[in-house]
């Protein structure tokens, strides 16, 4: 399956070919040793802390803010309200031009008039000691006029129902409808047809350090440093500036460690807005650490959707038409500048997207409310079209008496079909659904475990298998954000330098939040240069200091960061070979790089070490020959231009038992298969996926904002809102089969969010299978106790 | 009662002496008194293990402990057990399997893990799950680093039954 371009670098596969190999990541003593920075441990000279007061209702107007007493309190430094804080800020509205319709109002750091949701910012109070802050902030007054909240998506678009933004005209912020095929005819052909609403939990990251920022405004330079854990550094730099009436050049964002960012840390937060326009305002440093409660309050939600959904089959198992209706509900604004109108509009594009059936409808709304906001996290749109689409496969499989896993081979893409386009028009360049279907049926032993099952069911005891086929959108091109208008690069950009004494500097635009980005430059630069690991030093996340570029997100650093530290380090690698050959009266032809060091091409045998060659650069150009001017420095950029997507796919499985006294599941195991191209490195890529799987299991099982009737989220704490533990996880098996792209000479596709894409369905679908004997069928996640008791009524 | 209180403490093996606020959590004051930042906060009630230090050889959460209950103990953190080398095997076997992603939870699962392995030489990994299953991780889904520690268990028995009279 390899293009011809990927054979140059299996002409690499020498002492310091890297690209395919596990090895440890560069520099993980730090944080083993507890020597890492992140923002939350930063300190600056004069640095004051903000805390915010928070509206303690879901929608309420604000009558006043009564700043005086908390003034008076000791270590206070300011404190300040929205109107104040408008002066230095403007406001904002979270649209994208190229979906169309999208609507929302504008939104301000802190809000003025009028709060939308419980935990919005009304006011800020900055001090010398986050203690001392959270001490004034009681002693703020703020008056609120309750207004009627708008909490359920069902009733939101209803005439009755209030109007959030009145300039709006309505609570609806997005639509879309789609048709393609015959749907009609498709249903019409089908010899059943099944359908359920499918429900899924509104839930959140949970990132174990919570959002942090410290700003930096510098009255005397005129420049604002931010200090920020975030996956998309120059996405913040362009937002601060145009805000804050600054150029670019007056903003630097650097991210040091970040503990944990899952798609929560890639926006742009009203309270981080703030805390930029505090530091402006006051001239020092200030720093805002969210606590656990703000975390959940304020830090994303996503999945609030309710499906209604169908699909047809004929009795040979062909599916014969999908439809859904899907109804989501995005909070009081579209979030900025990514817009939260994106999820909903994933599902209208992934839904079927492994099947070749071709008749397809969808409608997706998009709805106001007064929640948190939500907007993308990890996979975005990937598990609700997931779950719906596996859901429905396996509904239509149980109408017609088919297995499962049968019914999937007849209507998966065919593996030599590619390239193609689905219904919903997504391009896939190459997949592997059968191929990954198989390896995963023989990693699980299927037929066996079908027995185990059978037998152990006679037995009382409930136990599942659950199959979910995906396909996960990765190495996003400008279709995904540029286009409509949002300054959030699809290219990203590295530079690689050869220093004096012949160590490697890598600058890159990706960024790392524990994935490996750092590593796989420092692999595929190694590679290339043919220098070892160690000698790559890789500096990354500072907009002073690395190209412009995306970042860390939507599956991007391997196959866009990586393509680009490929490039430059071809580059870079001619660059030395001339130098060498001009050193040693050769031609390049003649030399390679292997171990540090220059060699003879043919025999390998030693010729000058890199570090000489570099103190004759640097230090003795003198004796080179003349005319030549070294450049021991190469940038190169990179972003796909053939596909706006690389699609990857695959395929998992879980196996888990149902106490049907209890309403428990247990998990006992769970298989990914898994194609995202070439793999730089096995381990790194299994443990993303295994990540992200354990994220997906806890939307499966556990993970849910619980909002009462008022619009007040009633399990703000970690306590409440439970996740996967380590007493509760299986170990999970990965697999691959791999299917470069031949957009890019490395071949590489995301597998950040491939393993939380289809986790929640294999588990679902597995509780289904277990609950088969009893009749019961669920599509609603998290599936709680509560939820599998009454579905086998004993609640 | 709000009158800052005068303590006295080992810290890593040196001897520190300050005033805490009686409110200040142990968590607090050996980051922000003592500047030791790997000891990390994740909730501050006693829930994510991010916070899990020694105090008298026992491990606890210091978000749920005051400073000024720390008062005459020893306190070991994660830069004391990595200066010292007690856990160096199992810092090495952490980076081998990549049991960490972000970092954010790895000081406190190192210290609880090491906890488990001085109480129990083979623990199945079962018997790890649960003994980390008070430490959240968000980052790995935990396969890694029962993986870890099940290696640094094994090999810590082999060169003790090495090393056999
Ligand atoms: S911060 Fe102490 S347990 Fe979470
Ligand atoms: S490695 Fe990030 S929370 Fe564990």
């Amino acid at each position: 399956m390899n293009k011809p371009a990927h054979a140059t670098l299996s002409e690499l596969d020498r002492p310091n070919s890297y690209i395919g190999k596990t090895v440890p990541r560069p520099n993980l003593d730090r944080l083993l040793q507890g020597r890492g920075l992140y923002v939350s441990d930063m300190e600056l000279p004069r640095m004051a802390h903000v805390v915010y007061v928070r509206s303690p209702h879901a929608h309420a107007k604000i009558v006043s803010v009564d700043t005086q007493a908390a003034k008076q309190k000791p270590g206070v430094v300011a404190v300040v309200t929205g109107e104040e804080l408008a002066d230095v800020i403007t406001p904002w509205v979270g649209v994208l031009s190229h979906m169309k319709g999208l609507k929302s109002a504008p939104q301000r750091a802190i809000a003025v008039d009028r709060a939308c949701w419980q935990g919005e910012a009304v006011a800020a109070v900055v001090a010398s000691s986050r203690a001392a802050a959270e001490d004034a902030a009681e002693f703020v007054a703020v008056e609120y006029e309750e207004l009627e909240a708008v909490t359920d998506m069902r009733t939101a678009l209803d005439s009755a129902t209030p109007v959030i933004h009145a300039s709006l005209g309505d609570n609806l912020a997005f639509e879309r409808t789609f048709d393609a095929g015959a749907p009609d005819a498709g249903f019409a052909e089908a010899d059943e047809v099944a359908e359920a609403e499918f429900i899924f939990g509104r839930h959140t990251g949970v990132t174990l350090e919570p959002r942090s920022v410290v700003a930096d405004w510098n009255a005397a330079e005129a420049r604002l440093t931010i200090y920020q854990g975030t996956q998309a550094p120059h996405m913040v730099q362009n937002i601060a500036a145009l805000h804050l009436g600054l150029e670019e050049a007056q903003v630097r964002v650097v991210c040091k460690d970040v503990g944990g960012s899952f798609g929560i840390k890639v926006h742009i937060y009203a309270d981080e807005m703030a805390t930029y326009a505090l530091s402006k305002l006051l001239k020092r440093p200030v720093k805002y650490v969210a606590d656990r409660i703000e975390s959940f309050n304020t830090d994303i939600h996503a999945r609030d959707h309710r499906c209604k959904a169908r699909v047809g089959v004929k009795r040979d198992g062909t599916i014969t038409a999908f439809e859904i209706d899907d109804l989501t509900g995005i909070g009081p604004y579209s979030m900025y500048p990514r817009t939260s109108a994106i999820e909903a509009n994933q599902v209208v594009n992934l839904v079927g997207g492994p099947y070749v059936t071709p008749n397809y409808r969808a409608r997706a709304r998009v709805v106001f409310q007064n929640k948190n906001v939500m907007c993308q996290y990890r996979a975005v749109g990937h598990p609700i079209a997931c779950s719906i689409t596996e859901g429905l496969v396996d509904l239509a499989a149980a109408k017609i008496g088919m297995d499962p896993v049968e019914i999937r081979r007849r209507n998966l893409i065919a593996d030599d079909a590619y390239p193609c386009t689905s219904p919903a028009g997504l391009r896939f360049e190459l997949l592997s659904h059968h191929a990954s279907l198989d390896k995963l049926l023989k990693m699980m032993n299927y037929d066996a475990l079908r027995t185990e099952q059978a037998e152990l069911c006679k037995r009382g005891i409930h136990r599942g298998i659950g199959i979910a086929s995906f396909i996960e959108v990765t190495n996003p091109s400008a279709a995904f954000y540029g286009v409509g208008g949002a300054k959030i690069s699809s290219q990203d950009g590295v530079a690689v330098r050869l220093d004096a004494q012949g160590a490697v500097v890598c600058q890159t635009s990706i960024t790392e939040q524990g994935q490996g980005s750092e590593s796989l430059t420092a692999q595929i630069v190694g590679s290339v240069l043919g220098v070892s690991m160690e000698k790559v030093r890789v500096i990354l996340g500072d907009t002073d200091q690395t190209p412009y570029g995306g970042g860390t997100w939507a599956s991007r650093g391997a196959g866009i960061g990586g393509e680009a530290a490929l490039q430059a380090a071809k580059v870079l690698r001619k660059n030395i070979l001339e130098v060498a050959a001009a050193i040693l009266q050769s031609t390049p032809a003649e030399l390679d790089i292997a171990n540090n060091r220059i060699v003879n091409a043919g025999d390998g045998s030693p010729r000058i070490e890199l570090p000489e060659l570099a103190r004759i650069v640097y230090f003795r150009p003198d004796t080179l020959p003349p005319g030549i001017q070294p450049e021991l420095m190469a940038t190169r950029h990179f972003v796909p231009r053939q596909y706006p997507f690389a699609f990857t796919n695959g395929v998992q499985a879980s196996w888990l038992e149902v106490d049907t006294d209890t309403g428990f599941v247990k998990l006992l195991k769970h298989w990914v298969v898994e194609d995202c191209g070439v793999v730089v490195n096995p381990q790194l890529v299994d443990e993303q996926i295994r990540g992200g799987v354990v994220q997906g299991l806890g939307a499966a099982l556990f993970e849910k904002c619980i909002y009462d009737e008022r619009g007040q989220l009633t399990n703000a704490n970690m306590a409440d809102y439970l996740v996967p533990m380590s007493g509760e996880t299986p170990d999970i098996d990965v697999g691959h089969v791999v299917s470069p792209t031949a957009e890019s000479e490395l071949g590489a596709k995301g597998a950040g969010e491939a393993g939380t894409a289809g986790a929640a369905a294999a588990v679902a679908n597995a509780v289904n299978d277990a609950l088969k004997p009893f009749g019961a069928v669920i599509t609603e996640i998290p599936l709680t106790p509560q939820l599998i008791l009454t579905a086998l009524k004993r609640i | 009662m709000t009158a800052p209180h005068p303590i006295a403490l080992q810290v890593n093996g040196e001897h520190v002496e300050a005033y805490v606020l009686p409110r200040t959590n142990l968590a607090d004051f050996l980051r922000e008194n003592l500047k030791l930042t790997g000891t990390h906060v994740g909730c501050e009630h006693g829930v994510c293990g991010a916070c899990t230090i020694r105090v008298n050889g026992e491990i606890v959460r210091s978000c749920l402990m005051l400073a000024v209950q720390a008062h005459g103990a020893s306190v070991e953190t994660i830069e004391g057990l990595s200066d010292s080398g007690e856990i160096s095997d199992l810092q090495e076997a952490f980076r081998a399997r990549n049991a960490l992603q972000c970092g954010y939870c790895t000081p406190a699962m190192l210290i609880t893990a090491q906890d488990l392995l001085k109480a129990d030489a083979e623990p199945d990994r079962e018997r790890i799950r649960e003994h980390l299953s008070g430490n959240y991780c968000r980052c790995t889904g935990y396969q890694a680093i029962i993986d870890a520690v099940e290696a640094t268990a094994r090999a810590r028995k082999n060169s003790d039954e090495g090393r056999a009279p």
